[in-house]
């Protein structure tokens, strides 16, 4: 049996449907944005790890020159090590007909007659390597899909400086190149860098490694101290050239990963909040409203003898319903739309396999932001009806008190007829009912604003990175660092402009417990084609003897200009440094420390060693270049800027960095939700009003005038304020959607903020359209007959 | 008889269809005589707020029809209905509508603004003997006050017709007579017919005429050949 009351609950319901659904549809995107994010970090993160599990990626990953199979056992035998796995890997260029430049590639050792101890590889296609072979390779299935190569196919490259054929028996995967880099570059490119496994007996006579390795993999066993294990692992390899062990933590593609889901998590924390947050405050100005409007029912319920109890647990059902309703579409939105998302990630992220998982707590925490702040509405004013007798209650309330508006604007009145009166002292009058209004549009304007300058700051990030701080069209990287002769043979190449020599040398930087494991750049006097920028984009003059870092790894290492350094050169001789930070430097791609090429070189007392170049060329003469630059024999890779930037873009809108759009669109239904609830909660109170108006001779678009007019000035008042609030939202959103790659700058764009406008304006018009479509239908007899 | 204000003809009012049809008006054939005061008495559902409303131009009847000044109401436009509200109608209501953002004296100027020809709002309010309150908002005035403002603002634009439903409904006896008295002044210093529809039976002694209403038509009409003076009316 369904009492009454619930009968009146669902016919109250379905007589605001329009409002409940406008409520009902921000809560749900808020809540959905919730799930759906941490849904799908949790999901990325889950299947990251059994990817790992799964195909035994090391924990500890230690390059050296070459060092003798016969270390493996004393490796194993360090404390806290549990699997040991010794391995061959070097660089290759892979030459594919019809591509103008040789694509650069990684070779792996796959041990004989057994499978991997640790990195393991998933096979997509074919058939394993047959160690008996030395032709047969693996290769990586992205480098394979970018250039339509199968199993079967023939591939040519140079290694070690010999150019071999080899036969593709099977396409891979690894967790270990989920993300693949070439060596000096930032962005990974699918088509441009390729990993090819061989077996061990093959590639250790290709790069002269019989019965030795030069890279080791590890696996910690279970309570093992990774900082011992480390520099254990050092001081053996130590002697045989070993070029310093890192952390997985360290290793590219893991970092790269952990940064891009570092994105998606930080977005996914710091964003859904104030969505969430709006949402709830929208809530609470609706549901306060609502129930004011229903004052004379609560003074008739209680006049029949239902307790302040009972009543209150009408409405609070009738907010319960509302915003549970809209908390569970929100769940379903958010399984619904984080599953799609996982899914497009997944394929970005390279995972063979999918564990979706969704976040529990995300549900609950969705689900009692949404009723906690629907009910602190109900409850207020509840409170305050509560407070009067059922008959006062009953009784219309006596008009608004606008006495003391009067005094507002005499001169002003002169100037305004009276339903502009009536619009202004609306405002002025009730100033915290107009607040409400003003700060929940300013709220829409601002995620809007917020969103937009996101976007503006991904644009602004590849402008100054390949626009302003690289001016080149092609770099070139050397195998090794060798001498300064080598750009005049650059020079010499007809068609080339222009040629500046780069010094890259990979370091780890440390400062008290802060480290990084990444590269000095060492750029010369004057260089005009890649420079340091300072926050004006002038270029940095670069001081001898001393380090400027980008400000994002001076955020890192915590150090300001001023502060030592100590420089850990992981390259030749591998000394020790200490350096003082000279400058701060401007960058958004990367984490870049620079120095002076000729002071870089001569604390190496490596005088004159360059390790790559950029160039500038006639655009005429590429191909010839290209095919001159291939016949290099110190040559290991070149990249064409536009490659590269191309790449970043596919990145940034495919990545992390994509959720910018969602997020986007979100914001938009917010703010309109936003703008459509004020203009009818607006509407709701003012209906009998406007009928009046209508009686007494206004016409449709007069009385309208008096409404919208309304609306129109608190959505005016809203847009500075919503700019203001947006353009501190924008740093916050805009550190969510930085990491470690590129960072994202909360810029000031007039533009932005004028589409954003636009974006509120136009909310606006179509609300007060719908609106006035209402008062146009008004039935004036009915509207006339209710009390207030 | 003089010449009618309103000629009333097969007037039906339908809500709803098929089994579940109310008829308020079953066909109301009437003249209401130009420049009186007339009473619409019934028992609720009668029909007689129905017909005001339809007269009034708030409403659209499902047959017959209305003229006014020559015009058939039952085929105007919503825009023309607006323009007769405007040029031709004052209404004062039961709860007052007024608005509460405006003073006494801003209520009033809020039709004299769009009328056609307006008297000085200060007289009207004068009229209703509120010259010294005009500058007070609703909040601050008496119900009584508020009613002499809804009736100021009535006729401020002198309107033809003054339709009245229920306008002493939310008010004591005293203060309802000085209302009732200054609806007879208005009636005699404009001229304007004043129709007024009210439960309250004795008020009818105040009238030129009073109308029965009875089961969605009139029942009878009576011309009130001893008009008494809302001082002497008792109810």
């Amino acid at each position: 049996m369904v009492s009454p009351l619930d009968h009146k609950l669902l016919r109250d319901l379905m007589r605001m449907k329009g409002q409940v659904l406008a409520i009902g549809m921000v809560i749900a995107v808020g809540v959905m944005m919730l799930v759906m994010m941490s849904g799908l970090v949790t999901s990325l993160n889950e299947t990251r790890s059994t990817y790992y599990d799964r195909y035994r990626l090391a924990d500890i990953f230690a390059p050296v020159t070459r060092a003798p199979e016969r270390l493996l056992p004393r490796l194993a035998a360090i404390d806290g090590v549990g699997v040991v796995e010794g391995r061959v890997q070097g660089s290759a260029l892979i030459d594919l007909p019809g591509t103008d430049l040789p694509v650069q590639a990684q070779a792996v050792s796959l041990p004989d007659l057994r499978d991997p101890r640790l990195n393991a590889v998933y096979l997509t296609d074919g058939r394993m390597i047959d160690s008996d072979r030395s032709d047969e390779i693996l290769l990586l299935q992205s480098l394979a899909r970018a250039h339509d190569l199968h199993p079967g196919d023939r591939l040519v490259a140079t290694m070690n400086g010999a150019r071999r054929t080899f036969r593709i028996v099977g396409l891979a995967q690894s967790p270990e190149f989920l993300y693949t880099t070439a060596p000096g570059e930032m962005v990974p490119d699918d088509a441009r860098y390729g990993v090819i496994w061989m077996s061990n007996s093959a590639l250790s006579a290709a790069y002269d490694m019989d019965g030795a390795f030069n890279e080791v993999l590890l696996a910690l066993s279970r309570g093992a101290k990774e900082a011992a294990v480390l520099a254990a692992v050092d001081r053996i390899l130590g002697p045989y050239g070993g070029l310093g062990a890192y952390p997985l933590a360290d290793q590219t593609s893991n970092r790269f990963i952990t940064e891009e889901i570092g994105g998606l998590e930080a977005a996914a924390v710091g964003v859904p909040p104030i969505f969430l947050g709006v949402a709830a405050f929208l809530l609470y100005i609706v549901i306060s409203r609502m129930v004011q409007a229903e004052r004379t029912e609560i003074g008739l319920m209680k006049a029949f003898g239902y307790t302040n109890a009972e009543v209150g647990a009408h409405y609070f059902k009738m907010v319960l319903l509302i915003a549970v309703g809209g908390a569970f579409v929100g769940c379903l939105l958010g399984i619904f739309a984080g599953g799609a998302m996982v899914q497009l990630y997944t394929a970005y992220f390279k995972f063979p396999f999918l564990v979706f998982q969704l976040e529990p707590s995300s549900f609950i925490i969705g689900v009692l932001v949404s009723v906690l702040s629907a009910s602190a509405g109900g409850l207020f004013v509840l409170g305050q009806v509560f407070a009067l007798t059922p008959s006062a209650a009953m009784r219309a309330p006596a008009p608004p008190d606008f006495s003391r508006t009067g005094e507002i604007g005499r001169a002003l009145n002169l100037l305004l007829d009276q339903p502009s009166r009536m619009v202004l002292r609306r405002i002025t009058r009730q100033p915290g009912r107009m607040a409400g209004a003003v700060i929940g549009i300013a709220c829409g304007m601002a995620l809007s604003v917020s969103m937009l300058t996101i976007y503006v700051g991904f644009d602004r990030t590849i402008d100054l990175t390949f626009d302003v701080v690289d001016r080149s069209d092609v770099t070139v990287s050397f195998t090794t660092a060798v001498s300064d002769k080598t750009i005049y043979e650059l020079q010499r190449m007809p068609g080339v402009t222009l040629v500046e020599p780069i010094r890259i040398v990979p370091t780890v930087l440390r400062s008290g417990r802060y480290s990084y494991r990444g590269a000095i750049e060492g750029i010369p006097k004057d260089a005009r084609l890649y420079r340091a920028i300072d926050s004006a984009l002038s270029t940095i003059a670069l001081q001898q003897g001393g380090i400027t870092l980008s400000s994002s790894l001076a955020n890192i290492l915590h150090v300001a200009p001023g502060d030592i350094l100590t420089v850990e050169v992981r390259e030749g001789r591998q000394p020790v440094l200490n350096l003082p930070v000279r400058g701060v430097a401007e960058s958004l791609l990367g984490s870049p420390a620079y120095m002076d090429m000729e002071a870089l070189n001569r604390v190496l007392r490596e005088p004159g060693r360059v390790s790559g170049a950029y160039l500038a060329i006639d655009s005429g003469q590429a191909d010839a270049i290209y095919r001159a630059l291939q016949d290099m024999p110190t040559v290991a890779g070149v990249s064409l800027k536009a490659d590269a930037r191309n790449a970043f873009k596919v990145l940034m809108d495919t990545g992390a960095g994509a959720i910018r759009y969602v997020m986007g669109a979100v914001a938009f239904v917010i703010t309109f939700g936003i703008v459509y609830n004020s203009a009818r909660i607006a509407h709701a109170e003012r209906a009998r009003d406007l009928a009046s108006l209508r009686v007494i001779g206004f016409t449709k678009g007069e009385t309208a005038f008096v409404l919208l007019g309304e609306l129109a000035a608190v959505t005016l008042i809203a847009l500075p304020v919503g700019a203001v609030l947006g353009y501190y939202l924008s740093f916050g959103i805009a550190a969510g959607f930085s990491t470690d790659l590129y960072q994202i700058p909360a810029i000031f764009d007039p533009g932005s903020y004028g589409f954003a406008a636009l974006v509120v304006i136009g909310a606006g018009l179509t609300s007060g359209w719908l609106v006035k479509r209402d008062i146009d239908r008004a039935d004036l007899v009915s509207a006339l007959k209710t009390r207030e | 008889m003089p010449e009618p204000a309103y000629r009333i003809a097969g007037l039906t009012k339908v809500y709803g269809e098929g089994r579940s049809a109310v008829h308020a008006l079953r066909g109301v054939d009437l003249e209401i005589p130009k420049g009186e005061i007339v009473v619409l008495l019934g028992p609720s559902g009668s029909g007689k707020s129905t017909l005001l409303n339809i007269v009034g131009g708030l409403d659209r009847c499902s047959a017959g029809t209305v003229h006014f000044q020559g015009q058939n109401l039952t085929e105007m436009t919503d825009a023309q209905l607006t323009r007769y509200r405007r040029d031709h109608i004052g209404f004062v209501f039961q709860f007052y509508n007024l608005m509460p953002s405006l003073t006494a004296h801003e209520n009033v100027e809020l039709v004299t603004e769009i009328a056609a020809n307006p008297m000085n709002p200060d007289d009207a309010l004068a009229m209703v003997g509120l010259r010294e309150r005009v500058d007070h908002f609703p909040a601050q005035m008496s119900g009584g006050e508020q009613q002499r403002v809804a009736i100021a603002r009535a006729v401020a634009k002198q309107p033809d017709v003054l339709f009245c439903d229920e306008p002493t409904g939310a008010l004591d006896s005293t203060t309802g007579r000085a209302v009732l008295q200054v609806l007879k002044d208005v009636n005699e210093k404009l001229g304007a017919t004043v129709l007024i529809v009210t439960h309250a039976a004795a008020q009818a002694a105040m009238a030129d005429r009073v109308i029965h209403f009875a089961d969605g038509n009139v029942r009878d009409v009576v011309v009130n050949r001893k008009k008494m003076t809302p001082e002497e009316i008792e109810w």
